[in-house]
């Protein structure tokens, strides 16, 4: 039983203290040290994904009581994946944040920096539904003080929204855990499985409404139309890097839904059938088109880019909603080009707000770093469009292809072709007005507020685009190992016979019960 | 017994839901509030109802009430209070800030002040 496991954890969570206590009124060593314990983060992760890579779980017992009575951390391929792209997006959003200058612009950004790191990756490892809920609620505490930085009047408003919405959603999620307790006596994931699939379809009622109750939360989480309402204005008023890593949060959603619904309510059990393609399939096409009509409808670079993150999040939940290992692997390859194009569309917003003053989409004066700033902004268009060469493309294709299973493929086609077009307009109209009308409207003055942006913001964002670069070029393999993972995902019983069979304190034959 | 945890859980949701639905910040935040009530009741009661029994082992006890959905119930209180509390703070910065608490999005075409 490796300790290892616990330390994405365990590092953030000693580190936030530190810097609230000790080193508040320094910045530079605030910075030193939120650096160092991302770039170890980055190396911890990296070291994990190694030693799950051949298909083992890695597994650790808190106070070693055995599943399902102890609380349990468990990492596999999935799990690992997704904290090593959290903490490489973390990276370069807390290399952004310094270099721009966010992090002095209000109090302990540092802290609660480290904290939403240590609710993500908790959200990421955990084994237990209820430790689920316990990490989204760190989370998105630390996101609440995050999202209102450096205040603000718009600011402030937004974030009354989104933590209401999102007090609403834990209730929600409450509810869910209540009754899938009440149905099955446990919450330990790898223990449900077993004993979801017990229960007599005729008498499934109170296990029938917990699932769609906990779709309902991950769906919140993921931002799906019809609960989308949350994210446009939080996303647009928060502040740029957090905005970035926020990027992350919707994943979180699709991450629970993937994990939840394949180990827990796999496609095929009969108590929760049609929930996938009757319910979420739709829903999700639903949200592809409102998000990149959004796109096309924004009046503000911001709210434009929010509306791209509704619809890449509607296409993920379209890959996942197939439910086949070639969906979960589309999505999967999806998930990871959608981050960074996301992040890097943030912080590119960001380097537009400096450099010109304002965020609407209306021709002006030449901003201070045009050129770079609008080469960055093409790049990531492209990205989040889905044009070739980046790894957009590549992801919209793998869809594409594993939408052949599903009754509902001509949907598919149609609804991501169309969007996909909708959303080249969308970006076009805002980059044409921004970069190049600019130079046709002599006469019009940048704000004073305007100035260059910092040279370690170009490095950030031209990181998370060598990054998407990379996977690109390595697509096949990425999309080799995301295959694996899913093929982990519809094959439990490792997963489950780890969590299960591991001996633990109470299981010790010299004991016994 | 059943009927009286039931109905409370019923009727404090549903005047939860209620004030959620109105525009302005404080309605919306006892909505909330009525709400975690109405959801720590509900978790109380997923462990089963029983009366006067123990939680932990002892002899010659029969009966046993559910431990674990108590301690559940524990956490929920004090994320709900936490997150309670959080809710307010916003709220007042946000009310003190624009002199107006509602909850809703004012049209974007109103926006006066961009911020920096």
């Amino acid at each position: 039983m490796s300790h290892w496991i616990l330390a994405p954890i365990v590092l953030p969570a000693f580190l936030a203290p530190f810097i609230v206590l000790a080193a508040r009124h320094h910045i530079a060593i605030q910075r030193t040290v939120s650096l160092a314990g991302v770039v170890a983060l980055v190396g911890i992760a990296a070291a994990l994904m190694m030693q799950v890579s051949d298909g083992s779980v890695l597994y650790y017992r808190l106070g070693d009581w055995a599943a399902p009575f102890g609380i349990v951390v468990v990492a596999d391929r999935l799990s690992t994946l997704m904290v090593l792209l959290t903490v490489v997006l973390a990276l370069f959003v807390l290399l952004y944040a310094v270099g721009s200058g966010w992090d002095r612009r209000g109090w302990h950004f540092h802290a609660l920096f480290q904290f939403q790191l240590m609710g993500i990756l908790g959200a990421f490892l955990t084994g237990d539904l209820f430790n689920l809920f316990v990490f989204f609620e760190v989370l998105l505490i630390a996101s609440y003080g995050l999202m209102i930085h450096a205040g603000g009047n718009a600011r402030l408003r937004a974030g009354v929204q989104y933590v209401l919405y999102n007090l609403l959603g834990s209730t929600l999620f409450l509810f869910a855990l209540g009754s899938i307790y009440a149905e099955t006596g446990t919450l330990n994931m790898a223990d449900l499985a077993e004993r979801v699939a017990l229960i007599d379809p005729a008498a499934s009622v109170g296990i029938r409404v917990a699932a769609v109750l906990l779709l309902l939360v991950f769906a919140i989480k993921a931002a799906l139309v019809p609960l989308h309402f949350w994210l446009p204005s939080s996303y647009a008023e928060a502040p740029a890097p957090v905005a970035a890593l926020f990027a992350i949060m919707t994943k979180v959603g699709a991450y629970a839904i993937i994990r939840v619904y394949t180990l827990v309510f796999p496609p095929d059990l009969e108590v929760t059938a049609g929930l996938h393609d009757v319910w979420l399939q739709p829903a999700a096409l639903v949200s592809l088109a409102v998000g990149m009509i959004g796109v096309l409808a924004a009046r503000r670079l911001d709210r434009l880019v929010a509306f791209s993150i509704i619809g890449s999040m509607g296409m993920v939940i379209v890959a996942i909603s197939l439910f086949t290992p070639a969906g979960i692997a589309a999505a999967l390859y999806y998930i990871v080009h959608s981050t960074l194009a996301g992040a890097v569309l943030f912080l590119v917003v960001d380097l537009v707000r400096t450099g010109r003053g304002d965020l609407r989409l209306s021709a002006q004066a030449p901003m201070f770093g045009t050129a770079l700033t609008a080469g960055l902004f093409f790049a990531g268009a492209i990205a989040m469009a889905g044009l070739p060469p980046l790894s957009g493309f590549l992801g919209k294709l793998l869809v594409l292809d594993a939408a052949f299973a599903s009754p509902l493929v001509a949907w598919v086609w149609a609804v991501v072709l169309a969007t996909s077009l909708i959303s080249v307009v969308g970006f076009s109209r805002a980059g044409s007005v921004l970069f190049w009308k600019a130079h046709g409207t002599p006469g019009t003055m940048l704000p004073e507020e305007a100035v260059r942006p910092a040279w370690l913001s170009y490095v950030a964002v031209g990181g998370l685009l060598a990054l998407l670069v990379a996977h690109t070029l390595f697509a096949g393999h990425v999309h080799a190992y995301t295959l694996r993972i899913a093929g982990d995902l519809f094959a439990p019983d490792a997963y489950i016979a780890k969590v299960l069979e591991t001996p633990g304190k109470l299981s010790t034959p010299t004991e016994g019960y | 017994m059943e009927f009286l945890v039931a109905s409370a859980i019923g009727v404090m949701t549903a005047g939860g839901i209620y004030l959620v639905l109105r525009l302005r910040t404080f309605p919306v935040i006892l909505g909330v509030s009525l709400l975690t009530y109405a959801v720590n009741v509900f978790l109380f009661a997923s462990g089963r109802l029983t009366v006067g029994a123990p939680p932990i082992l002892r002899d010659g006890v029969e009966t046993y009430t559910d431990p674990l959905p108590q301690a559940l119930v524990l956490t929920a209180i004090v994320i709900s209070f936490g997150m309670t509390a959080v809710v307010v703070m916003v709220g007042l910065g946000a009310y003190l800030h624009s002199d107006d608490d509602h909850v809703d999005d004012v049209p974007e075409g109103e926006t006066a002040e961009e911020q920096p």
